[in-house]
């Protein structure tokens, strides 16, 4: 994380403060250390969270989330907005099933039936993203609007495909997919894994290659990106496929958890992985992105509905609130955060 | 709260005692005296990071001072904050351009003091009194225009029409002459004048020290946060006030010219070119040479070179390079054949702000820091440390972000990141806009160094003296055309006027052709 904590010091003047070295760290650490405390709070509360079993859950649960929201760390860092994630989720999600289900007749109950549903979630995955990042680069629509439509579209196709009701997935299928959810490779659930593996790859592309340096670059200030020989346009269709990417493989390890896809599946998602995000420190404005907070953000938003499930202080009805609630407070934190440097002079 | 005080000096209308100034623990200003009286124009000049535009904040309420006594009207205590000190009759224009790009030009300059009647707004009545207003400036803009839709020089003048009509008693201008042209800055200086004769107390802050000389009364120069001197400035030449301001002597601004070899070949040539704002113009760029692009701004040096370089697509017209025909589709492709642009928005297209200097220095050749598909940190480091060496840039440390540094070194930081490409041909859109003169000195020489080691450099720039002074050849553009070429001895102020402002040099009977 060296790199990182470099880059956080960049944006306050070390001279600033004889402290400013600590300060630095407890920005940086800031969400960390808003999890660490929820942690305890859970577990005064309720000794049970932090059994092995509730953890193992927390994280899984987490994962869905989580994975979605690394892609979202890039197409924010890069000034760019998708609404349209959770609604491409549950699209995904039904056209796998479709697709498995008619898979099955031909190739029957197989590892191969399961490869075909992952593989074309993957392809959808990647050109639902590709028609986001297209529309806001070469239509010069804004993504807010462009992800706005497409979330209606997705929303209403699998609504239409489940003809209003629900998409199932035949129950042998679903014995031979089942592990991807529920097993565990040495002792950590696979849906874990997977979300490790991408946040480690998001970090390193974020923080070590050229790419994750035009994204920040981009956000920053579009027009000094394109003064300065970025392909913009490339960069920002790239997010939005990452994006896509990052919710096909969500989808891949959801479809097994419940074996079905509902005009009801993903909803809300977008709001959680762009929640995520912000907690995680990444500005909403773009031009600064961190995937190692936008994990610990997932982490967060998981932890509070968990808490709120093994406690009777606030109904559970009210996860809504408490969520929204940090949101709020965490984007203070970091405005509080931005006013406090230096103006610069000339 | 102002308290009543017995008024130090009986005729200052707004003055500054023992002012200092500190961000953090980083002090900027020491113990300033500085006062305005009215009917008065006070200079102050000084390089950037002197503390000028921060001696101006303070003196208008934008910023408190952390020690020291302001006193307007023979009273002490603290201006209100947040520009509410217009209230009181100090007006100030900024350097940067503080208008709302979606408003139009009469909603921007009666913005927060609307005229209403009966809670309703007086359109009518409004845009007769902008327009009126700009008619003394001699401007003819379309008071219902938008501000996105004016080009910058006109924006300014807006911003100064604005500060006209609040009826000032202090008018506090900071550069207001950057990106105006010659006849803008006069119609400007008459107002100055006019405002002047009615008692109005003006502080004007400028690089160009003609300028200061022709207009102020006083001039005080501050240099790295001390004041230096308030003088009379009748008693001073334009040299003297300079060599204050740099605290050495300034005796060869330009380096001598070094004329490239008579048979050097032809790098760059643009043929027949047509972009909006620009019509069918040619040039060619010789290896070795420094050719100028002088004329008013708006006339259309910067769009006909960044379709050049593929920055926006050319309407029509060829560009070769080397002997090639190219067709530059973006910036990436220019650079790949070694040609680069630089640009003179060097904060709004120039350099990411809100980063450190080493990703704004190699942001434009990062590809070349990739080792084993990961950047390379200690790659990264040295170029900056490189860069910071060879173009003298200074900064406290260099986790700093680029928005923190002077203007000067933030333009020789955008020269590091451009040079960083390694080009074969620059182009420099004016090289030193809103620098000092101690950075312009060392911009001058390091362009003319280039030029020397064979590299070929074409110069936009509005400052006839910095054309003159620099570019073995120059092209004067004029409403979108090239009104006349010049070279050796013939380029001159003169010369440079003549053709910019539509007539040929004399008997020449280049004036039908013209305007044709």
């Amino acid at each position: 994380m060296s790199d990182l904590a470099r880059e956080t010091a960049g944006k306050i003047p070390p001279a600033m403060t004889p402290t400013g070295r600590w300060r630095i760290d407890l920005k940086t650490a800031g969400p960390l250390v808003a999890l660490i405390i929820l942690v305890i709070i859970g577990y005064s509360l309720n000794p049970l969270f932090l059994s092995e079993g509730n953890i193992s859950n927390l994280l899984t649960r987490s994962a869905f989330i989580g994975i979605i929201a690394v892609g979202a760390t890039f197409v924010i860092t890069a000034g760019g907005i998708d609404l349209s994630v959770g609604s491409m989720a549950a699209f995904i999600a039904g056209m796998m099933i479709i697709i498995m289900n008619a898979a099955a007749d031909t190739f029957g109950i197989s590892l191969v039936t399961v490869l075909i549903g992952a593989g074309c979630s993957v392809i959808l995955g990647i050109g639902a993203g590709f028609i986001n990042g297209f529309m806001t680069t070469k239509g010069r629509i804004e993504a807010f609007i462009v992800t706005l439509g497409t979330m209606g579209i997705y929303r209403s196709l699998v609504t239409y495909f489940a003809n209003g009701g629900t998409l199932s997935l035949q129950s042998p299928v679903r014995d031979i997919y089942r592990p991807v959810y529920y097993d565990a490779i040495f002792g950590i659930p696979i849906p874990v894994l997977v979300f490790v593996l991408v946040a480690i790859a998001g970090w390193i592309l974020m923080n070590r290659t050229v790419f994750g340096r035009y994204c920040m670059a981009i956000g920053s200030n579009e027009a000094v990106a394109r003064y300065s020989a970025i392909k913009v346009d490339r960069v920002k269709t790239t997010t939005y496929i990452l994006q896509g990417l990052c919710v096909s493989l969500a989808t891949i390890i959801y479809v097994p958890r419940l074996g079905s896809a509902s005009s009801a599946t993903g909803v809300l998602w977008e709001l959680e992985a762009i929640a995520a995000v912000i907690i995680g420190g990444t500005m909403l404005k773009g031009g600064f992105g961190r995937v190692g907070g936008t994990v610990i953000g997932a982490l967060i938003l998981t932890a509070i509905a968990n808490i709120l499930n093994l406690t009777d202080i606030i109904s559970n009805y009210l996860n809504g609130a408490v969520q929204g609630v940090i949101i709020i407070v965490a984007v203070y934190l970091q405005r509080a955060n931005i006013s406090a440097r230096r103006k610069p002079r000339t | 709260m102002m308290t009543e005080g017995t008024p130090q000096a009986a005729s200052a209308i707004l003055s500054a005692e023992r002012v200092s100034k500190s961000f953090g623990e980083v002090p900027v200003l020491f113990s300033i005296d500085f006062d305005i009286k009215p009917g008065e124009v006070h200079a102050v000049v000084g390089e950037n990071g002197a503390g000028k535009s921060t001696l101006m904040k303070i003196l208008s309420g934008l910023e408190p001072p952390t020690s020291g006594v302001i006193r307007f009207e023979g009273h002490t205590g603290a201006l209100p904050p947040d520009g509410q000190a217009e209230g009181l009759g100090i007006v100030v224009i900024h350097q940067e351009l503080n208008l709302a790009e979606h408003l139009t030009v009469t909603e921007s300059i009666f913005l927060g003091r609307e005229w209403t009647r009966h809670g309703f707004l007086r359109r009518a009545d409004m845009r007769d009194e902008a327009a009126r207003i700009l008619d003394l400036l001699h401007m003819h803009i379309d008071v219902t225009a938008r501000i996105k839709d004016l080009p910058i020089a006109d924006r300014q003048m807006v911003e100064i029409a604005r500060a006209i009509s609040r009826d000032a008693r202090v008018l506090i201008m900071d550069e207001p002459t950057a990106v105006l042209s010659v006849t803008e800055s006069e119609a400007l200086f008459e107002q100055i004048a006019r405002l002047r004769q009615s008692g109005v107390a003006i502080v004007f802050i400028s690089h160009k020290l003609d300028e200061v000389k022709r207009l102020a009364d006083r001039v005080t120069v501050l240099r790295d946060g001390q004041l230096i001197a308030t003088v009379d400035a009748t008693n001073l030449s334009a040299d003297a006030i300079a060599q204050m301001m740099v605290g050495r002597e300034l005796s060869n601004l330009y380096p001598p010219k070094k004329e490239p070899d008579a048979d050097a070949p032809v790098v760059f040539a643009v043929q027949n070119l047509s972009t909006p704002g620009v019509h069918d113009i040619s040039f060619t760029l010789r290896q070795g040479e420094i050719l100028g692009f002088a004329g008013l701004i708006g006339s259309g040096r910067t769009a006909a070179l960044e379709a050049s370089v593929g920055l926006t697509a050319p309407d029509t017209g060829t560009v070769t390079l080397k002997g090639e025909t190219v067709n530059f589709k973006n910036v990436a492709d220019a650079l790949a054949k070694g040609l680069v642009y630089m640009t003179k928005d060097r904060k709004g297209k120039g350099l990411l702000l809100n980063m450190g200097l080493r990703p704004n220095l190699t942001l434009f050749t990062l590809s070349r820091h990739v080792k084993n598909l990961f950047l390379d940190d200690r790659s990264e480091t040295g170029a900056l440390n490189r860069a910071m060496r060879r173009f003298d840039i200074r900064a406290r440390d260099s986790s700093v972000n680029v928005g923190q540094l002077s203007g000067g070194n933030q333009q020789k930081l955008l020269l590091g990141k451009t040079m960083e490409a390694d080009p074969d041909i620059i182009i420099i859109d004016e090289p030193t806009r809103g620098i000092d003169v101690g950075t312009k000195q060392q911009l001058y020489h390091i362009i003319a160094a280039l030029a020397a080691e064979g590299k070929s450099i074409i110069v936009i720039s509005s400052e006839m003296q910095e054309i003159i002074g620099l570019c073995h050849r120059v092209m004067v553009m004029r409403e979108g055309q090239i009104a006349g070429t010049l070279e050796g001895a013939e380029i001159s102020e003169h010369n440079i006027v003549r053709y910019a402002a539509g007539l040929g040099p004399k008997g020449t009977g280049h004036n039908e052709r013209l305007s044709a």
